[in-house]
């Protein structure tokens, strides 16, 4: 889909321009460390096309009251002024005091959406119609006072290793959509993407160097490797069971039924250029943990395993992606 | 995007109550067309919205007839009525192809366009609390456009409840800055176009007068005029008659003025009998020149002219509310009569009437004193006569049809016929028209004059007496004089008298004097008196805008610290109480120790003052648990623990 130019977007470039120019406005384009809050010297409000069309109404009824001696119609013309110029306050209102406390993600692979959880610091202030954009992606929010927010927002990827975020630009239209408050986050955070993997799947490189069988240990549910949940953990790993036993969230180790141990040895692979070999060990990773086999990874200058579970997946995939 | 369902039917909302505003001073078929307009489009994109906009085949020729059924109606498409019917019209056909945010939009910013021209047709404060209800869905239309962003909307009703208050509150908090915009915003010298008048709807008397057409001004109720009295106390009732013209030429049809002279300084034949009253007079718009006085006034003020016999006129046609100061004697002596007004105040015209001038005619050589002429005709009226505001129709020869046939009417019979009868009998004769009674309201001290006691008597010329007012009518109908026109017209309005429907009348009436007064009427020179609180009299446009800068900076200062302020989060805030309930206590003269902990600081306290453990163990012991206590912040029990600190009675502590 071709996205329309809308006036908003055409209004974002026009300040991208002025904000090159003017150097005072790019003083937030500069990282900054967490947490950020939003205070009066940071938030802009400028009317919106809507807004100006109102006042230009409002002049003329101004004008025509003024012209036929009314007063009524003036006092009407003065309290619609005012009640727009307060709606300016509460726009302002809506973001002053936000504080970004924390940003996080959960890593994919390059070309995915990079799932992006930001959190709000809870304040004494309720606020709605509260958007969050970060690149093409926004989502509307409110908040009840003094509750925290959380809010998802994803965010298209297209290089494996750490990516800056984009700024994230916080805007209102609250209330009447008179006035447009806003402002920039810019969190100086990294997030991690991991390598994109080959799309076709190479068998694993069996009978390696290194390869040794192991023993053979079926272990039931009861008796599996047990450790706390992480946020990045497949819902589906939950030992349940356990986890109500001991009253937190508990995971299994898929451990058990290894057949055999794998190397992936980065310079086994010479016959493709970097990114190829990346992302086929990016598939083998994946393939390995797939079918619940240990496997070592080699890479140039270090080596990572045997081992197998996410933990270790997520080493690889992140030596594999800082490559 | 697509307006939801409850965005379209709040635009639907808010075009509905402009459509209405309206509805006073449209033809009922035009409002009711409108109306119907809404209610098909609505229930369209309730039942059938995948419709969408009607087609452009059915808008076309509905944006076309607009302008012709607005010429047809008025004959003209320019000017106030046809204009408001145009920009409803426009309101409702735009309603008809909303879809969008960006419509609505555009219905709101056109509906309060709409809803200020209502107030272009009346401006009393009825008329002006509908419109500033109007608001309410305006701003309610806007705020359910901006997505607010919550995950689940509330129940319909409560989330309207809801939204409602804030737009009230943010109403009620527009209100400072609107008033000091409205007081100080430079009026206009002179407009910028002319504006027209309105001819329609505005009632109350007109320069001539011919029997049979003021019937309607008795069933207005509006307020012609509001008096007060510099003395506090009003003429009695025998007295209340408001001269407004006098007419002097008489066709056989219509009574309308003639002349109208400008008084001169040295013409002045009137002498006062009486102490004079002096009085303040705010008239209502009416469209026309004249000016109503106390019969008769004996000075004249600022704009206006007196004509040699004593109408009062202002230059222009009196298109806003106007006020003026004027003194009065209730009975006095006029004298001085010219051949030339002799000749005016005697003329009739040929081949009309021939009975009632054979009459006079008759009277005149029966009778040679004109004071006993003045007597029969009263006798005449006051035996045969009868008071009805439905008078039979007259023929071509008017006034014989009614002395000789139909014998009923209301005062402009009975001025008119007077006036006929007692010139063909030879006494200089002319008609006064203006207003008699008007009702005292004791609660807000002044008097209001309605457009029902529109009245019409006669003034006769009795040699040395001079000009001597005759008020036919009061001989059929007495107490049309003494109790005002709404004893008189008793038959036509029963509910009219009841005791507590009048009560509320006065009141409201207090409310829509003090509204024309502090609001309709403010203007230039009120606006330069603005400062007078501070010692300038009459303040210049550079006084006011010192004044006007200096309250918006203070204004704008409250602004900017409301949106700026920030209250302490919950955590903060029990601190602060803590520290401060210590800081009352040691005033009272136990300290806290630095190294102390509140349940120490407790027991020491306790040990003092024993008796104050019903008041201080439940504060402490919230405390403790707040601080201590809990893992999780809990904001409601945080807020108890401030309340109950901050009420805490450190005085009551010592004294027990």
């Amino acid at each position: 889909m071709t996205p329309r130019r809308t006036p908003g977007e055409l209004w974002l470039r026009l300040l991208a321009r002025a904000e090159k120019r003017l150097p005072a406005l790019t003083r937030l384009r500069a990282r900054e460390a967490l947490p950020i809050q939003l205070d009066r010297r940071r938030i802009y409000v400028l009317p919106t096309v809507f807004g100006l069309v109102f006042a230009a109404m409002l002049l003329v009824m101004s004008v025509g009251a003024l012209n036929y001696y009314n007063n009524p119609a003036l006092l009407l013309t003065a309290l619609l002024g005012s009640v727009s110029v307060i709606s300016m306050l509460i726009a302002f209102r809506t973001l002053d005091g936000l504080r970004l406390t924390s940003v996080q993600s959960t890593p994919c692979h390059a070309g995915d959406m990079l799932a992006l959880e930001l959190g709000f610091a809870p304040d004494t202030r309720a606020r709605a119609g509260l958007r969050v954009d970060i690149g093409a992606t926004g989502r509307i929010v409110a908040t009840q006072a003094d509750e925290p927010l959380r809010t998802l927002l994803s965010l298209p990827t297209e290089r494996r290793g750490l990516m800056t975020l984009p700024r994230i630009r916080v805007w209102t239209r609250w209330p009447y959509g008179l006035f447009r408050a806003w402002s920039w986050l810019n969190p100086g955070v990294e997030v991690l993407v991991y390598p994109r993997p080959e799309a076709t799947a190479v068998p694993l490189p069996f009978g390696s160097r290194e390869a040794q069988r192991s023993v053979v240990q079926p272990q039931g549910e009861e008796f599996g490797a047990l450790r706390e949940y992480r946020a990045s953990d497949p819902r589906r790993l939950i030992a349940w069971k356990a986890s109500a036993r001991h009253d937190r969230l508990l995971v299994r180790e898929p451990e058990q039924l290894t057949g055999q141990e794998f190397v992936l040895d980065f310079n086994a692979l010479p016959a493709l250029d970097l990114e190829s070999r990346i992302a086929r060990l990016t598939r083998w990773v994946l393939m390995a943990e797939e079918c619940r086999a240990r496997y070592t990874l080699l890479l140039p200058g270090q080596r990572i395993g045997p081992d197998l579970g996410s933990a270790h997946a997520h080493r690889c995939l992140r030596e594999l992606a800082l490559l | 995007m697509l307006l939801t369902r409850r965005q379209f039917d709040l635009t639907a909302l808010t075009v509905l109550y402009a459509t209405l505003l309206h509805a006073p001073h449209f033809p009922f078929w035009l409002t009711l067309a409108f109306i119907g307009l809404i209610g098909v489009r609505w229930l369209q994109r309730r039942l059938r919205p995948g419709w969408g906009k009607p087609p452009a085949l059915l808008r076309l020729p509905l944006t076309l007839a607009l302008p012709v059924v607005v010429y047809l109606q008025y004959g003209n498409i320019f000017g106030l009525d046809p204009g408001s019917v145009f920009s409803v019209g426009m309101l409702v056909l735009k309603l008809a192809e909303t879809e969008s945010p960006r419509d609505a939009r555009a219905v709101v910013t056109f509906a309060s366009f709409v809803l200020m021209a209502a107030l272009l047709f009346e401006q009393d404060l009825l008329t002006t609390i509908c419109v500033a209800f109007g608001v309410v869905p305006l701003l309610l239309n806007l705020r359910a456009l901006e997505p607010d962003g919550s995950a689940v909307p509330p129940p319909l009703l409560r989330g309207l409840g809801r939204q409602a208050r804030s737009v009230l509150f943010n109403l009620l908090a527009a209100v400072p800055l609107a008033l000091l915009v409205f007081l100080f915003l430079p009026r206009l010298a002179s407009p910028l176009w002319a504006t027209p008048t309105t001819q329609q709807g505005k009632t109350g008397l007109s320069d001539s007068m011919s029997p049979g057409n003021m019937g309607e001004l008795f069933l207005d109720d509006s307020a012609a005029f509001r008096v007060t009295f510099d003395g506090g106390a009003p003429p009695p009732p025998a007295q209340r008659y408001w001269r407004g013209l006098v007419l002097w030429r008489y066709d056989g049809r219509t009574w309308s003025r003639a002349g109208g002279m400008i008084l001169r300084p040295d013409q002045q034949r009137l002498q006062p009998l009486s102490p004079e009253f002096s009085y303040e007079v705010t008239l209502e718009p009416s469209d026309q020149r004249w000016l109503y006085a106390l019969d008769l006034p004996t000075t004249d003020s600022g704009n206006q002219t007196r004509d040699e016999d004593y109408t009062l006129a202002s230059a222009r046609p009196l298109t806003k509310l106007t006020q003026y100061r004027l003194r009065s004697a209730p009975v006095y002596q006029l004298d001085g009569l010219d051949a030339q007004q002799r000749r005016r105040a005697l003329r009739l015209p040929a081949n009309f009437n021939p009975r009632t001038i054979a009459l006079g005619r008759e009277w005149a050589q029966q009778y040679d004193d004109p004071q006993r002429i003045v007597q029969a005709a009263l006798d005449l009226i006051r035996t045969e006569f009868s008071y009805t505001l439905s008078p039979p129709p007259l023929g071509r020869q008017a006034m014989d049809d009614f002395l000789f046939e139909t014998r009923a009417g209301y005062c402009e019979h009975f001025s008119s016929a007077f006036a006929v009868l007692m010139r063909a009998a030879g006494v200089p004769t002319r008609v006064v028209l203006g207003y008699q009674g008007g009702y005292w309201n004791t609660t807000g001290g002044y008097m209001v004059v309605r457009q029902s006691d529109a009245h019409a008597w006669n003034e006769v010329w009795l040699g040395e007496r001079g000009w001597v007012r005759v008020d036919p009518t009061a001989a059929v109908r007495p107490e049309r004089v003494d109790l005002g026109s709404g004893a008189a017209n008793a038959g036509y309005a029963s509910w009219f008298g009841r005791e507590w429907l009048l009560d509320l009348r006065n009141r409201w009436d207090i409310a829509n004097r003090l509204w024309t007064q502090a609001v309709v009427g403010f203007d230039e020179l009120t606006q330069r008196g603005l400062l007078r609180g501070v010692g300038i009299e009459d303040a210049d446009w550079r006084q006011l805008g010192i004044a006007f800068a200096v309250s918006m900076s203070l204004l704008a200062a409250l602004g900017l610290w409301w949106a700026t302020r920030r209250r302490r989060p919950g955590s903060d805030a029990i601190d602060h109480a803590y520290a401060r309930l210590c800081a009352r206590l040691a005033r009272r003269g136990l300290a806290r120790l630095d190294t102390e902990g509140p349940t120490d600081y407790l027991r020491r306290l306790l040990m003092q003052w024993p008796q104050a453990r019903d008041d201080l163990e439940p504060v402490f012991a919230r405390y403790v648990q707040l601080r201590y206590g809990q893992a999780e912040f809990d904001a409601a029990s945080a807020r108890d623990f401030v309340r109950s600190a901050r009420r805490l009675d450190t005085a009551r502590l010592r004294a027990v």
